[in-house]
């Protein structure tokens, strides 16, 4: 069973019935044992970094969380969830963050005309530094065809380890669509908004076993 | 490359589609779930649902449409029309609508988009805006309003625009009441000026009567996405042969090519 974690940041429903339209039943929850029993966790997300870490505190969903991804058990970071994985971020002064990915979240400092929120949909590769670049059961099928995700944020993650970003994407710079490190796949996009390349990306999903 | 977002905007009464002509003359379309999924196959980037249901006690048949829309079509979606308050607010996006879209109450309750964008977070909160151009003591000015385009109400669109910037809107949507209904292209005048007044992205509404008229906004007006309804209603355009006409005027947009 799929897990998605509900922290009261946005709009679950629609990950939980797009897992759902590829075959693959998913619970809405914070129990901690539905969490540590889950086959997968999916960490989505929309709203601000400080607000997301506090209600994922309130709920003692930190350690929990962290031990799960300790065990080598595949999660999948949506969005803000994305976000929250890196060691911090500056969104409304200096947070920490679940510290699972090396790196901070930074805002979109812009020359004009380009805008911020960076809405919308934009092409995104599998960068040519990605190891196992064509063999990667999530992105891999996206290194001879890139495609089109629909993003909607302010602020954006920046690995320290070049080689964890799965997908880039151009908006005034290269910027991380997607991270990938063992067994943690992040989307900074809306795979389940993404009609149905963002579908295909939520059923290899389903069906990944991290190392096997 | 960011594209151009390409936005069909429906008309839903008591949860219906209604095909609307200068707001007056409603024919019925159908079913708003059968008529988004349509335009998903055809490349629309986002939907837009726009409430004209009269009474607020009919309400709920909204959120049971965005349900119904949410759990089959994999795109944006955007509610507008008659949200009054966080509860409203609350109701569409867990119903699983990912925008919504205030009008006339953010001139009435102005904080009320500051809260919404506080609780929700700014990117699920647009804000229509719908200049008419005025006379007013022998000078025209680009005055807000509301209602439908029926009520003035003093706010000039420019300045307007950039308070709900600061009070955290993550996206305007402008409709110009001169150019509503006429096909005759969009405000570019007003659209640029608003677009080049705000950090946040603009969509373009009023008055595509044609593909081009999606360009022109998006080249001389700085438009983010265009927003348009008839064109595509009325089967002149499907969503991809309108980007198609983009495309070769080289705007980016999303088309599959395989």
């Amino acid at each position: 069973m799929i897990a998605i974690v509900d922290y009261q940041m946005g709009n679950l429903r629609s990950v939980q019935k797009a897992f759902e339209r590829v075959g693959t039943p998913a619970v809405i929850t914070n129990s901690h044992r539905e969490i540590r029993s889950a086959d997968r966790l999916v960490l989505p997300g929309v709203g601000a970094f400080p607000d997301a870490m506090r209600e994922l505190k309130q709920r003692d969903l930190i350690s929990v969380l962290k031990d799960y991804v300790s065990e080598g058990r595949p999660l999948l970071g949506i969005c803000l969830g994305m976000q929250l994985l890196f060691d911090s971020s500056c969104e409304f002064g200096e947070h920490s963050g679940l510290g699972l990915i090396r790196g901070t979240v930074e805002p979109f400092e812009l020359p004009d005309p380009l805008k911020v929120p960076h809405m919308g949909w934009n092409l995104s590769s599998v960068p040519t530094g990605f190891p196992d670049r064509d063999g990667h059961p999530i992105f891999g099928a996206l290194s001879k065809q890139p495609s089109y995700f629909y993003y909607v944020h302010s602020f954006y993650c920046r690995p320290i380890e070049e080689k964890c970003v799965a997908l880039h994407a151009d908006y005034g710079g290269w910027f991380a669509g997607a991270v990938a490190q063992s067994n943690i796949v992040a989307t900074q996009f809306h795979p389940e908004k993404s009609q149905a390349d963002g579908l295909e990306l939520l059923r290899r999903f389903a069906m990944w076993t991290p190392g096997a | 490359m960011l594209c151009v977002r390409v936005i069909p905007c429906l008309d839903v009464k008591e949860g219906r589609v209604v095909k609307g002509t200068n707001f007056v003359n409603l024919r019925d379309m159908g079913d708003p779930v059968a008529v988004a999924a349509e335009y998903e196959a055809q490349g629309a980037d986002e939907l837009v649902f726009l409430d004209i249901t009269a009474s607020h006690e009919q309400r709920q048949t909204m959120v049971d449409v965005v349900r119904r829309t949410a759990d089959t079509v994999f795109m944006p979606l955007t509610v507008g029309g008659g949200i009054r308050d966080l509860d409203d607010i609350r109701r569409l996006l867990g119903a699983g609508c990912d925008k919504v879209s205030i009008n006339s109450t953010a001139v009435k309750n102005p904080q009320l988009v500051e809260q919404a964008a506080n609780r929700f977070g700014k990117q699920c909160i647009v804000v229509n805006i719908d200049p008419k151009r005025t006379v007013r003591d022998g000078r025209e000015i680009w005055e807000v309003h509301i209602h439908g385009g029926r009520m003035p109400t003093g706010l000039e669109a420019v300045a307007w625009a950039k308070e709900v910037e600061r009070l955290g809107a993550g996206e305007i949507v402008l409709t110009s009441m001169d150019r509503d209904g006429t096909c005759d292209g969009y405000d570019l005048e007003i659209t640029a000026a608003v677009s080049a007044a705000v950090k946040i992205p603009v969509v373009a509404s009023g008055g595509a009567g044609n593909a081009d008229h999606l360009a022109d906004v998006v080249e001389q007006a700085g438009a983010s996405a265009v927003l348009a309804a008839s064109i595509f209603h009325s089967g002149q355009y499907t969503i991809d042969q309108a980007k198609a006409v983009m495309e070769r005027r080289g705007i980016p947009v999303r088309r599959r090519h395989d």
